[in-house]
């Protein structure tokens, strides 16, 4: 095969693989959310705090400064008994070293929506502009939310805020809002942001409605240890996390 | 074994209900407490009240136009707050509160005020000219019937409303004590005592601004005050101040005894951020100094009158102290378990302090009009 005809191929290569993105792309009124079911699954024994995922949240989907749909905080367990917990600007930028010298433990714990089973914001929303939709992911309708706040007030985890006037998208402004699973990324197949910038493979999401993808999944429920958050909320969260002390809130 | 302190979520860092939503429960409050004190005379038959009658009526409807203002004003689509009303998602407690508001203005108080006062809307449109004359033409909506029958017919059916509208008054702030105490996210809120505290408590507020405003409206008009009238709200604020003293205490002391999670967090609030609000405020400037005001007073003669309205004037201090302590309060407490927010009102702007004062006011100017179209002081029919 000459240079010429490997430049060819390669070329229709990657036309083939633009072209099937494109119809996939524009083929999404074939999503069907009653084939799929979305859990998430947080390694917190893989974070390293690099903050990789807060960024890529912040620009996917136009968050504004000082908003968290995700964050990152750091447990720090010291030989007096005190809990240290911190979160600085939701672990965007990373953490600072630990100078305390007594530490017993430390480690990141990754936190975004839970997108309850039982959601108590679904519960409380006064017009139902936050629903659950068939493949579990829990949204705002921003153009029927009325901005009272109680969905904020309701969700045990602080993962709702108020979009403010700063923001990039004025449809959201003033609406409540938070964590998708970046939905209009999985419609199209594709892995949330958070997911997809992970260094270490600390945030995987797994689809219940395919089968490889549920047994990796029921592979990890088997050989790890997983816990909810605020389990004593009843909210069934659908976030799973590996590695994380009860203290974690 | 692990305590932590001084960590709250990031998104947490703004209160999220501001003074406006200290303002609305103050507000309904206020017009349950005077629907109450109204349902005396009528249901209860408590004919010492009788000169304050009409008054509270006024006072609730006052009150009541003014109570959506905050929470409209509080909004992030102010446009958007009827879907309430048409779209309602029913699994909310928020979701009635239309419908509630409504049953309790149109259904319940107007109508009571309409009745009430129709033979004097007639009397008034025969008497009256000008401008005046022609709004009681337009208020006996036609109807000019004042037999003695059908005078008849008016008490009892301003009997029958009242019956509906005193659960109706208790349902609608009782239920705003219920959207507080079911968020069970937050420690603060979450008790089933919690629409027993606001009922209790907007009884108090609204008995304590009836004997409030009775007292000026005397001394403007230059009238002589009812002691028996008054001696009768003051007793009523004294028991049920109690009682409702009695079931917030209750609740702190269940808080404190159980020592569940987060009551660390309980005990810095109500030790630090909240004490001057809780216990300087709430418990002692606007609760047990007002409950001793009144059992001493009782012993005086015309001195009562002084002694009673700063009583009630203390009181409503302490309610207003505690919708600020339970609403902001309850915000403070981070849902981290691990951090206290802390609450720098504005004081300019959509949800500022001055805000908060000018909706306050609103219900006191509407008050002023409506009693001067409909003249709270009953005259005596020959």
């Amino acid at each position: 095969m000459k240079r010429r005809d490997i430049l060819k191929l390669s070329a229709f290569a990657v036309a083939g693989v633009a072209g099937a993105e494109l119809v996939k792309a524009f083929s999404l009124d074939k999503y069907d959310a009653n084939r799929h079911y979305y859990v998430f699954v947080v390694d917190a024994r893989r974070c390293i705090g690099c903050g990789r995922c807060v960024k890529a949240c912040k620009v996917e989907n136009d968050v504004p400064d000082g908003y968290y749909r995700t964050w990152v905080e750091r447990y720090t367990w010291l030989e007096n008994g005190e809990l240290k917990i911190e979160s600085p600007e939701g672990g965007f930028n990373g953490f600072p070293p630990l100078k305390d010298e007594n530490v017993i433990k430390s480690y990141f714990v990754p936190k975004l929506c839970n997108q309850c089973e039982n959601p108590p914001c679904v519960q409380v929303c006064p017009v139902g502009a936050t629903f659950k939709t068939p493949d579990g992911v829990v949204l705002v309708d921003p153009k029927y939310c009325i901005g009272c706040r109680y969905c904020i007030q309701a969700c045990p985890y602080g993962a709702r805020y108020i979009y403010p006037e700063e923001g990039k998208d004025t449809a959201r402004w003033n609406t409540a809002d938070k964590c998708t699973f970046c939905y209009h990324r999985l419609k199209r197949g594709l892995k949330p942001a958070c997911v997809e910038v992970c260094p270490t493979k600390a945030r995987m999401i797994f689809d219940l409605g395919n089968p490889d993808e549920k047994a990796k999944f029921l592979e990890i429920i088997n050989n790890d240890r997983v816990a909810v958050l605020k389990p004593e909320m009843n909210t069934k969260p659908k976030v799973f996390y590996i590695g994380i002390d009860s203290e974690v809130r | 074994m692990f305590e932590a302190l001084g960590y709250i979520y990031p998104n947490e860092s703004e209160i999220q209900w501001s003074i406006l939503i200290v303002i609305y429960p103050f507000i309904s409050g206020l017009v349950d407490g005077a629907f109450i004190v109204a349902s005396l005379e009528r249901l209860f038959n408590v004919k010492s009240v009788k000169p304050t009658y009409r008054l509270s009526l006024l006072t609730a409807l006052a009150f009541l136009i003014a109570a959506p203002l905050p929470l409209i004003a509080h909004l992030g689509h102010p446009e958007r707050a009827f879907e309430i009303m048409f779209t309602p998602h029913l699994s909310s407690a928020m979701a009635i509160f239309g419908y509630i508001y409504a049953w309790c203005l149109f259904v319940v108080l107007l109508l009571v005020i309409y009745y009430d006062y129709r033979r004097d809307i007639v009397r008034w449109a025969e008497e009256k000219k000008g401008l005046r004359g022609a709004i009681y033409r337009v208020l006996t909506f036609g109807y000019s019937d004042v037999s003695e029958e059908s005078v008849r017919k008016d008490e009892k059916i301003v009997y029958a409303l009242i019956l509906i509208g005193l659960p109706s008054a208790c349902l609608l702030h009782g239920y705003v004590g219920f959207i507080f105490g079911s968020v069970k996210a937050n420690i603060w809120w979450s008790t089933p005592l919690m629409p027993i505290m606001f009922l209790l408590s907007s009884m108090v507020s609204g008995v304590a601004l009836i004997i409030v405003i009775y007292v000026l409206a005397m001394k403007i008009k230059g009238k002589q005050i009812d002691m028996n009238a008054l001696d009768t709200l003051a007793s009523l604020l004294l028991v049920i101040y109690v009682l409702d003293v009695s079931v917030e205490l209750l609740e702190i002391g269940h808080m404190m005894y159980m020592q569940e999670e987060g009551i660390g967090l309980i005990v810095r609030l109500i030790s630090h951020e909240l004490f001057t609000t809780f216990v300087v405020v709430q418990f002692i400037v606007g609760a047990l100094i007002p409950i001793v005001l009144i059992v001493v007073g009782k012993k005086f003669g015309k001195a009562k009158v002084p002694i009673y309205t700063i009583a009630s004037l203390l009181a409503l201090i302490g309610i207003f102290a505690m919708r600020w302590n339970i609403v902001i309060g309850g915000q403070m407490l981070s849902k981290s378990m691990a951090g206290i927010v802390q609450y720098h009102p504005e004081f300019f702007g959509r949800e500022g302090i001055m805000m908060a004062i000018a909706i306050m006011v609103v219900p006191f100017v509407l008050l002023t009009i409506l009693a001067k179209v409909l003249p709270p002081w009953e005259e005596e029919y020959a």
